[in-house]
């Protein structure tokens, strides 16, 4: 039986009506990307948008309508939006820069590591379009690497939200939490799961449902499939389980996983990334040194993406409900 | 600005000896580390901290201050040993150069040493810190300036191309990067491995205000960083053409000097050769 904490702490969350298909919203992770950005940047000057030729797909356009003088166009040139970045970092800005996760932090890896990690600068790093959701554009354009290039990185802060509104806390977080951060967000609409008094913390990771006998520990857009997966197990076979909206993959929440880990004994991961050195890795990592329990990974599985619808691409490769059920299952037969 | 006086140029010059003798003396204690580069931007280095900064050693984060850059991280012992000879730091803090536990990294870090500005070493990446520097400056309407040194050699490299184009559609006129034109690289001449030339008129394209100097002069130096300054609307390139090695004769043009640092027998000739110039500069003979 759930504690009355959990129980509490779940209520806490005050989630959106997730469970009514027709009541659930839809909105990408983008679009509060965009408002959060506006917000911080009337909320201190030094806040600096800068973009590489994406404005509107990345959502810097509001920005750049309502805070001109903080807007930096700067062309199809990632390394240089790094770098540059880092200089205005190290003179007092706080610039938040802005492409797809595929060439930012993708082609400006070496860059990130020097001028904002190694060298300590305040530069957010916004990288839109992650993940095969992405859809039409096909593998070239489908990040599924970002997570663990920037999770080797020290100093890095790495924040993947479930929904918009989260995107948009988180937004406003990393803009006042000092040093170098990577925010990933998603092109598609995607449900709104969590509502304006859900709390946020970086770091903090989040019970949203609790369950006995797995523990489902999601991040990004899949959060929802996680959510969705589980209530469908505990109809169809009775199977309770917990899910963990793991925003946070740098620093994680050891604790958090430590303690659904504990509370369910086995653990299924769940992410729109590579498995291998993403989130799940991480939580593989912190389990195998403190608590082993058999763990399940949801994710793409050591392959590219390719053109398709994104709903097509995300069930393809393996990470729709189907497969999330497919893993708890599996996961509890190991227990 | 007054040209500089006989008496100022023979302290800078004496100057520009005493770094590379601090260079020499912190590359043998160190036993790795690139020497040539680290020669013949000497002189260069000298005018920076003797005469063209505006800076305070005792107040290295100072907001005023002109923003200095390194970009070819590797040449980091002519900046420590400027620096020190400035008063950055004791002159004898030069022997820890590369050593575990020192400020001064095998190519700098701004974590661990805050007035160097900038981690630098992974080439082509100064000027982009510098325009995004230069442009907080802008942003801010302060007065101070950037310079960003780097070597020729690292013109190969992409990002410092995104660099050039981005200072000149901002107009960074406080923004003045100084080429260390030595035409050497690790494997040989520039203009065998990937030829930079005319890159005078590169720059030109870019919309930058181009200058050509002996970066071995710290006279000529400090006066066409004086022209540069006086450039409205664009940011100015200095390409300084400077002799590797320069100062010890068995290491002078030859490019097998650029990664390595002398034995001791070595560094004792060249600090021999170095001593002599110094006495004919302090004599007026030199």
């Amino acid at each position: 039986m759930a504690s009355a904490d959990v129980l509490e702490t779940v209520a806490s969350m005050r989630l959106a009506e997730y469970r009514d298909a027709a009541a659930v919203k839809e909105v990408p992770t983008r679009n509060g990307f965009g408002e959060g950005l506006v917000e911080a940047g009337k909320r201190n000057r030094n806040v600096l948008a800068i973009c590489a030729d994406l404005v509107e797909s990345t959502r810097m356009e509001a920005f750049k309508r309502a805070l001109p003088a903080q807007y930096i166009e700067i062309g199809v040139a990632e390394q240089m939006l790094v770098a540059m970045a880092a200089g205005l970092a190290s003179v007092g800005k706080i610039p938040f820069i802005a492409s797809y996760a595929m060439f930012n932090p993708g082609r400006s890896w070496e860059q990130v590591r020097t001028t904002m990690a190694l060298n300590e600068t305040n530069v957010k790093i916004a990288g839109a379009h992650a993940g095969v959701s992405v859809g039409p554009d096909g593998a070239t354009h489908q990040a599924i690497e970002d997570i663990a290039l920037m999770r080797v990185i020290p100093q890095m802060t790495v924040v993947v939200p479930c929904d918009a509104i989260q995107t948009k806390r988180a937004t406003l977080a990393v803009a006042e939490r000092f040093g170098p951060a990577y925010l990933r967000f998603a092109r598609e609409k995607s449900a709104v799961v969590t509502t304006e008094a859900t709390p946020f913390q970086i770091g903090k990771a989040q019970i949203f449902r609790d369950g006995g006998d797995v523990a489902i520990v999601a991040c990004g857009i899949l959060v929802y499939n996680a959510l969705v997966a589980a209530d469908e197990l505990a109809e169809e076979d009775g199977i309770a389980c917990t899910v963990v909206n793991n925003h946070t993959i740098k620093p994680m929440d050891e604790p958090a996983i430590l303690a659904a880990a504990r509370r369910c004994g086995t653990v299924v991961t769940v992410e729109e990334h590579q498995i291998h050195a993403g989130m799940g890795s991480r939580v593989a990592e912190i389990l195998a040194q403190h608590y082993p329990v058999p763990i399940e990974f949801v994710g793409v599985r050591d392959r590219f993406g390719q053109s398709g619808d994104p709903v097509e691409l995300i069930e393809h490769y393996g990470m729709g409900t189907a497969a999330i059920k497919e893993a708890v299952r599996a996961a509890l037969k190991r227990k | 600005m007054e040209s500089l006086s006989p008496a100022r140029v023979t302290a800078l010059r004496e100057r520009a000896n005493l770094v590379r003798q601090g260079i020499v003396r912190a590359l043998v204690s160190a036993g790795s580390g690139h020497s040539a580069g680290s020669l013949d931007m000497a002189d260069v280095f000298a005018a920076f901290y003797g005469e063209i900064l505006r800076h305070d050693p005792a107040r290295p984060d100072w907001e005023d201050r002109d923003r200095l850059l390194l970009s070819c991280g590797h040449i980091a012992p002519v900046r420590y040993s400027a620096m020190a000879y400035a008063g950055y730091f004791p002159v004898e803090e030069l022997l820890t150069l590369r050593k575990f536990g020192t400020r001064l990294q095998g190519h700098p870090e701004r974590v661990r040493l805050p007035a160097v500005e900038t981690t630098s070493g992974p080439l082509g990446e100064g000027l982009a810190q510098g325009v995004g520097m230069a442009l907080g400056a802008k942003l801010d309407e302060k007065e101070w300036r950037v310079y960003v040194v780097t070597s020729d050699a690292e013109h190969q490299c992409g990002l410092h191309w995104e660099a050039m184009m981005t200072a000149g559609k901002f107009e960074l006129d406080n923004l003045t990067c100084v080429v260390d034109r030595n035409f050497i690289q690790i494997d040989g001449s520039t203009e065998d491995v990937m030829p930079l030339e005319p890159l005078a008129n590169k720059y030109r394209s870019f919309n930058w205000e181009v200058f050509e100097c002996n970066g071995n002069d710290v006279a000529e130096f400090v006066a066409v960083i004086e022209k540069a300054k006086a450039v409205r609307g664009k940011p100015q390139v200095v390409i300084a053409h400077t002799v590797p090695g320069k100062g010890v004769s068995y290491m002078e043009g030859d490019y097998t000097w650029h990664g390595k640092p002398p034995n001791r027998e070595q560094a004792d000739e060249a600090l021999r050769q170095l001593e002599a110039e110094r006495e004919r500069i302090v004599a007026g003979n030199g």
